[in-house]
C-alpha cells in the first residue's frame, strides 16, 4: 500500500517535472526566437515593401473588427455603469468611467484579443504553410534570411499599427457609450462630452498606447513563432494556428496585468 | 577540379542515424546524381550541403572552404535550387518568383531589368511571357516546376541542385523536365547535383551517380557503368530484383567497401 503510494507520488512528481522542463524549454525557445528577430530589426537590409504590405494586412484590415467590438463594448459598459451607479445615485459618473474603462483597459485588451484572433492565426497559418511547402527553405537558398524577411516586417507592423488601431478603438468605444448615454439614458450630449474630456489624463491615453504596442509585439511574434516552428502537414499548421491564438491571448492578459501594475499601482 | 567535397558527414534525428559517414566529391561541370530509396537520406544530404540542416560530424567544403554559418550566405550566392514541390512563393506573381534574388539582396537590379531577366529565363524553360503576371496557384504542376527551374537559374549559379525534379509529374512532362535540366546545365556550364529515385532522370541528366544505402555511399561511378556495377543495391535500384545481403561487401569506385546495415527503410 505504502509502496504504491510512494510510486504514485513519484509518477506525479515526474509528470510535474516533465511539464516544467517543457515549459522552460518553450519559454527559452520563444525568448531566443524573439531576440533573434529583434536583432534583425537594426541590421540591414530593411524590406520596406513587405513592411508596407504588413501595415495594411495587420492594421487596415483589422480596423472593422476592432471598431465594431469596441463600439458594442462601450455601449454595454455605459448600460452597466448606469445600472450599478443608480444603486447609490452616482449615474453621473457614466461618461468618466466609460472613458477611463475603455482607454485604460477594455480598448487595448478587447482590441488586442480581436487582433490576436485575426492576425496571429493568419500569420501562423501563412508562415506554417510556407514551412511545410519548403518556401522558407527556398528563401534561405535564395540568400534571404527568413527571419528578417518574414518575421521582422510583421512584428514591426504589429508594434506600429496596434497603437493606431487601439486609439481609434478607444474613440469608437467612447462614442458607443456616448450613443447609449444620450439616446437611451437621457444624458445631455454636451455634458457627456464635457465629463468625458475633463476627467481624462494624458497618462491614461499613454498607457493605452503603450499597452497596444506591447500587445502588437506579442500578437505578431506568437503568430510568427508558431508558424515558423510548424509541424508537417495540415495538422501541424492547424496546431500552430491554434497555439498562436491561445498563447497570444494568454500573454495579452498577463502583459496587461503587469503593465497595469507598472502604470497605476499606488 | 573539385567544387564540393563531403567528408565523413554524419546526421541523426534523435535515434534515427540517417547519414553515417558520407564521403563524396562533386567535380566542376559534372552532373552528379544522388540516388537511393525513399528514406535513405538523399534529401537530408542535400539539405546538409545547402546548410539547411546542421551536420553532426564531418565537413562539407565549397572550393576547399568549409561550410560555416558565416560563409553559408556567401556560398548560397553561387547556388541555385529546384525544390521537389516547386516551393514558389504564393503571394508573388510568376516573374517576381523568378526574379526574387534579383529584386533583393546583393544581386539587386532595377525592377524593369529584373523583369526582363525573368521573362528571358521563363522563355528558356519553354514558358510564354504572358504567364509572367499570373500567380503560382494559377499554373499547372508542370508549369510550376518550370517556373521553379527558371528561378533556380535566374542568377546564373555555378552549382544547381535538383531535389526530385520529376516527382508528381506524368511521364511525358517528366521527360520534358529532364531534357530541360540537361540542356540548361550544359548551356550554363554549371555543376549539377540531382536527388532522385527516378531511373529515367538518372539516365537523362547524370554523368556520375552516387547510390546512398544504409547512410553511406553504397556505390559511386559513371552513370554509363551503373548497369554493370555488380552492386546488389544498385541492381535492385535498377529494378533487377535480387536478394540483397545487407552485410555484403559492396564495391565503391572499383574498391570494396563495407555497407552499413539497412535501418532506414
Amino acid at each position: 500500500m505504502i509502496l504504491r503510494f510512494v510510486l504514485w507520488i513519484g509518477l506525479v512528481c515526474a509528470s510535474v517535472g516533465r511539464s516544467t522542463l517543457a515549459m522552460c524549454r518553450a519559454v527559452g525557445s520563444v525568448a531566443m526566437f524573439s531576440a533573434n528577430a529583434v536583432s534583425h530589426v537594426v541590421r540591414p537590409p530593411v524590406y520596406v515593401r513587405e513592411f508596407g504590405q504588413q501595415l495594411i494586412a495587420v492594421g487596415y484590415f483589422s480596423l472593422p473588427v476592432v471598431g465594431l467590438t469596441t463600439l458594442f463594448t462601450g455601449a454595454a459598459l455605459a448600460l452597466q455603469i448606469y445600472a450599478g451607479g443608480s444603486r447609490f445615485n452616482a449615474e453621473s459618473v457614466v461618461p468618466t468611467i466609460v472613458a477611463i474603462g475603455i482607454i485604460r483597459e477594455l480598448g487595448p485588451v478587447i482590441g488586442g484579443l480581436m487582433v490576436a484572433g485575426r492576425v496571429s492565426a493568419s500569420i501562423a497559418a501563412e508562415i506554417g504553410t510556407m514551412r511545410v511547402t519548403e518556401q522558407i527553405d527556398a528563401l534561405e537558398t535564395l540568400s534571404i534570411n527568413p527571419v528578417k524577411y518574414l518575421v521582422v516586417p510583421r512584428v514591426l507592423a504589429g508594434i506600429v499599427t496596434m497603437p493606431v488601431l487601439v486609439f481609434i478603438g478607444d474613440v469608437i468605444g467612447i462614442f458607443g457609450g456616448f450613443l447609449v448615454g444620450t439616446q437611451r439614458l437621457g444624458f445631455n450630449a454636451a455634458a457627456y462630452i464635457h465629463n468625458t474630456w475633463n476627467f481624462l489624463e494624458v497618462g491614461d491615453v499613454a498607457s493605452s498606447l503603450i499597452k497596444a504596442a506591447v500587445f502588437g509585439f506579442i500578437i505578431t511574434m506568437m503568430g510568427c513563432y508558431h508558424g515558423y516552428r510548424s509541424g508537417r502537414g495540415a495538422k501541424g499548421v492547424g496546431r500552430a494556428t491554434t497555439n498562436a491564438v491561445v498563447s497570444a491571448s494568454v500573454l495579452i492578459f498577463a502583459a496587461n496585468y503587469l503593465l497595469t501594475e507598472l502604470f497605476f499601482s499606488a | 577540379m573539385t567544387i564540393i567535397s563531403i567528408d565523413g558527414v554524419h546526421k541523426s534525428f534523435g535515434d534515427n542515424r540517417v547519414l553515417r559517414g558520407i564521403d563524396l566529391v562533386v567535380k566542376e561541370g559534372e552532373s552528379l546524381i544522388v540516388a537511393g530509396r525513399s528514406g535513405s537520406g538523399k534529401s537530408v544530404l542535400l539539405k546538409c550541403i545547402l546548410g539547411l540542416v546542421r551536420i553532426d560530424q564531418g565537413s562539407i567544403r565549397f572550393h576547399g572552404e568549409p561550410l560555416t554559418d558565416r560563409k553559408r550566405t556567401e556560398f548560397l550566392e553561387h547556388f541555385g535550387m529546384l525544390f521537389q514541390g516547386g516551393a514558389l512563393f504564393d503571394s508573388l506573381p510568376v516573374w517576381q518568383n523568378v526574379a526574387f534574388r534579383l529584386l533583393r539582396g546583393k544581386q539587386k537590379r532595377p525592377p524593369g531589368e529584373a523583369r526582363a531577366v525573368a521573362i528571358d529565363k521563363l522563355g528558356r524553360v519553354g514558358l510564354e511571357p504572358d504567364i509572367a503576371d499570373l500567380y503560382p496557384a494559377e499554373l499547372s504542376g508542370g508549369m510550376q516546376k518550370r517556373v521553379s527551374l527558371a528561378r533556380a537559374i535566374a542568377a546564373d549559379p555555378s552549382v544547381i541542385f535538383f531535389d526530385e525534379p520529376t516527382t508528381g509529374l506524368d511521364p511525358v512532362m517528366a521527360d520534358v523536365i529532364n531534357d530541360l535540366i540537361r540542356g540548361i546545365v550544359d548551356e550554363l556550364g554549371a555543376t549539377a547535383v540531382t536527388i532522385t529515385h527516378d531511373i529515367s532522370s538518372v539516365r537523362a541528366i547524370g554523368d556520375q551517380i552516387a547510390m546512398i544505402h544504409g547512410g553511406t555511399i553504397g556505390w559511386y561511378g559513371p552513370v554509363a557503368d551503373m548497369d554493370r556495377s555488380g552492386n546488389p543495391h544498385m541492381e535492385k535500384f535498377l529494378g533487377r530484383h535480387r536478394r540483397v545481403d545487407t552485410q555484403a561487401q559492396v564495391p565503391r569506385n572499383g574498391s570494396d567497401r563495407p555497407s552499413a546495415p539497412d535501418r532506414d527503410g
